[in-house]
């Protein structure tokens, strides 16, 4: 069965059964791999991608329900691999083994165009289903907050790392 | 003596069957030819096509997308299962050779062209109220769609009740005939909601309780109840969610698929909001908000946003520090937070905020179990938002525990029974 959607720009077709994952035709049919499989079933964040704007899990996603939406993944969340976010977490040096970031990276994205300040409740709220086995959470937290005070337009984004002005 | 009694009274049951078959009877209305090409102006066409999507024809005369109104749609009902008919114009197995005369009796009086009494499965006792030039325009639009030769499967209904004469019976008990009158004490706009919700868009069809006779129960006028295995919630103060619908509240869930103080329309009433009322005017949809809120002790669109902050602060007192959670609320930490989180002074209709919405509130969780084993679709709800279904994901207890941690945290409500059971029950249907 022939599946369109549009991913990360540009319009694809995936011929797959209906019900394989989102994230199977993101993997193997498309070469995608900076989404990753965690746990399957929807409860670690691993596969995190946007549809239409909104974070969600592709390991659930039977790819026949996303006809004629808009993808994106961490490959395209900037052309250049430079979105705040990114930025943050090199400068930070968040990841560890690296296997959950691309999930904490793209739930994040879509976090902050809800909440472009996040307190550390609305980051615990938000991000509670994104695992880290490597327990970075502190300099996840620490990145988020610099991504948002440079999209914000703090500019200095070492005067935020504490995160307390982007709380007020 | 005792002969003459028996006499009398076989002669008075004489006389009242014969009384009944005078009013049971109904003359057929002679066919006609399908009304040719251009007999009707394309304004009226147009015109007929919001009228159809405001009657909400399609959700039960159309079962596959690729013939409309072909009718077959199985309704089961306490006494038995009716299928829907076919009204293509289609001379043999539709209604091509229906006059508008013959088509005004069926949506007004519930009687088909040969004369023969419609089920209310047809809700006719709504229809009666539409005006006649909402009739001929319906009847233009239906007349120029493409003929569709499909029989619709036999009714199934069990002695006595196939006998369709004894319809009339049942009309005499629960039947009002007559067009809708206006109340010159509310606005224009109150009215036009009025005749829609009422007449047009039959709301009470699946919105209130029907009695043990298949009539709609007055005395739980829009208290809500099951139908076709979703849960049709109370549109009236009855309903237990913290935010009564006020009119903005209620435009934009007709008008986009979603409310940030009630959730979004899954299952038929997402066809109600985006095939029925896709079609029809902003003033139809102001019409029927008006009407919505009149049922509500709304205060308006500021009390609204108040008691949605206070429901989601309250919800959000309760939560328990992740090493001490239950099973439920694990697993609405993981795999439901994610999107389920929201400001509780502007909650998003894209993120429908458990703590606001009325599937958890509701006395049955019909519709918390369906939507969290089969999700949203792209074009259920606010079109283009979906929510994957966890169907597949969840085991019948962790659904069953998120549930019961739902209904304990974020309402004031008592808990669900058998929820496991019932979970059960949903995936087998």
């Amino acid at each position: 069965m022939a599946t369109e959607f549009e991913l990360n720009g540009q319009a694809v077709t995936v011929d797959l059964e209906g019900d394989t994952p989102l994230l199977w035709a993101l993997r193997d049919e498309l070469d995608l791999t900076g989404t990753k499989y965690g746990c399957g079933i929807g409860m670690c964040g691993a596969c995190t991608v946007l549809i239409n704007g909104r974070a969600t899990r592709s390991c659930i996603t039977p790819v026949e329900d996303i006809a004629g939406a808009t993808v994106t993944t961490i490959e395209g969340l900037d052309p250049n691999g430079q979105h705040p976010l990114q930025k943050a977490w090199v400068e930070t040096q968040t990841p560890q083994c690296g296997y959950c970031q691309s999930g904490q990276i793209m739930q994040a994205a879509a976090m902050l165009k809800d909440f472009p300040e996040p307190t550390d409740e609305q980051i615990n709220q938000a991000m509670g289903g994104n695992l880290c086995r490597c327990m970075a959470y502190v300099r996840i937290r620490k990145a988020i907050k610099m991504a948002a005070a440079e999209m914000n337009g703090a500019g200095d984004s070492q005067a935020e790392t504490t995160g307390a002005a982007a709380n007020e | 003596m005792i002969k003459k009694i028996l006499v009398g009274l076989i002669g008075l049951g004489v006389i009242v069957l014969a009384a009944f078959l005078v009013i049971a009877w109904k003359p057929s209305i002679d066919s006609v030819d399908p009304p040719s090409e251009g007999e009707f102006s394309q304004e009226q066409i147009d015109r007929g096509e919001i009228i159809a999507g405001l009657g909400n024809c399609q959700t039960c005369h159309t079962t596959d997308q690729e013939q409309p109104y072909a009718g077959g749609l199985a309704m089961p009902t306490p006494f038995g299962t009716i299928y829907s008919t076919n009204i293509t114009p289609d001379p043999e197995t539709g209604i091509g050779q229906w006059s508008e005369e013959a088509f005004s009796r069926a949506m007004r009086e519930g009687v088909s062209r040969s004369g023969a009494h419609l089920f209310p499965a047809f809700p006719y006792t709504h229809f009666t109220k539409m005006t006649d030039g909402d009739v001929a325009d319906l009847y233009a639009y239906m007349m120029t769609r493409e003929p569709i030769q499909a029989e619709a499967p036999e009714n199934t209904l069990e002695f006595p009740f196939n006998i369709r004469l004894l319809q009339a019976g049942w009309k005499i008990l629960f039947f009002d005939e007559g067009r809708y009158q206006a109340d010159s004490s509310k606005s224009d706009t109150w009215n036009r909601g009025a005749y829609i919700a009422e007449g047009l868009g039959h709301c009470s069809a699946c919105h209130t309780p029907r009695n043990q006779f298949g009539a709609e129960d007055e005395s739980q006028a829009w208290e809500g109840t099951v139908i076709n295995n979703w849960y049709a919630p109370a549109l009236n103060g009855s309903n237990r969610s913290p935010v009564a619908w006020s009119e903005d509240d209620a435009y934009a869930y007709l008008r986009s698929g979603g409310s940030p103080h009630h959730g979004v329309a899954v299952g038929s009433m997402a066809d109600v909001v985006h095939a029925g009322l896709g079609l029809a005017p902003d003033d139809d949809i102001r019409g029927l908000a008006t009407w919505l809120a009149g049922l509500n002790p709304s205060d308006g669109a500021d009390l609204a946003a108040q008691q949605a902050a206070e429901a989601i602060n309250a919800a959000s007192n309760k939560r328990t520090p992740s090493s001490l959670m239950g099973e439920g609320e694990r697993i609405f930490a993981y795999a439901c937070a994610s999107c389920h989180y929201n400001d509780p002074d502007s909650p998003n209709a894209l993120r429908p905020d458990m703590a606001l919405n009325s599937a958890v509130f509701a006395p049955d969780p019909v519709n918390l179990i369906r939507v969290t084993l089969e999700g949203v679709s792209l074009e259920e709800g606010i079109p283009g938002a979906m929510m994957p279904a966890f169907g597949e994901a969840l085991t019948d207890r962790e659904v069953a525990s998120l549930l019961a941690f739902l209904r304990s945290s974020q309402t004031d409500q008592p808990a669900w029974s058998d929820l496991e059971e019932q979970v059960r029950n949903q995936r087998q249907q």
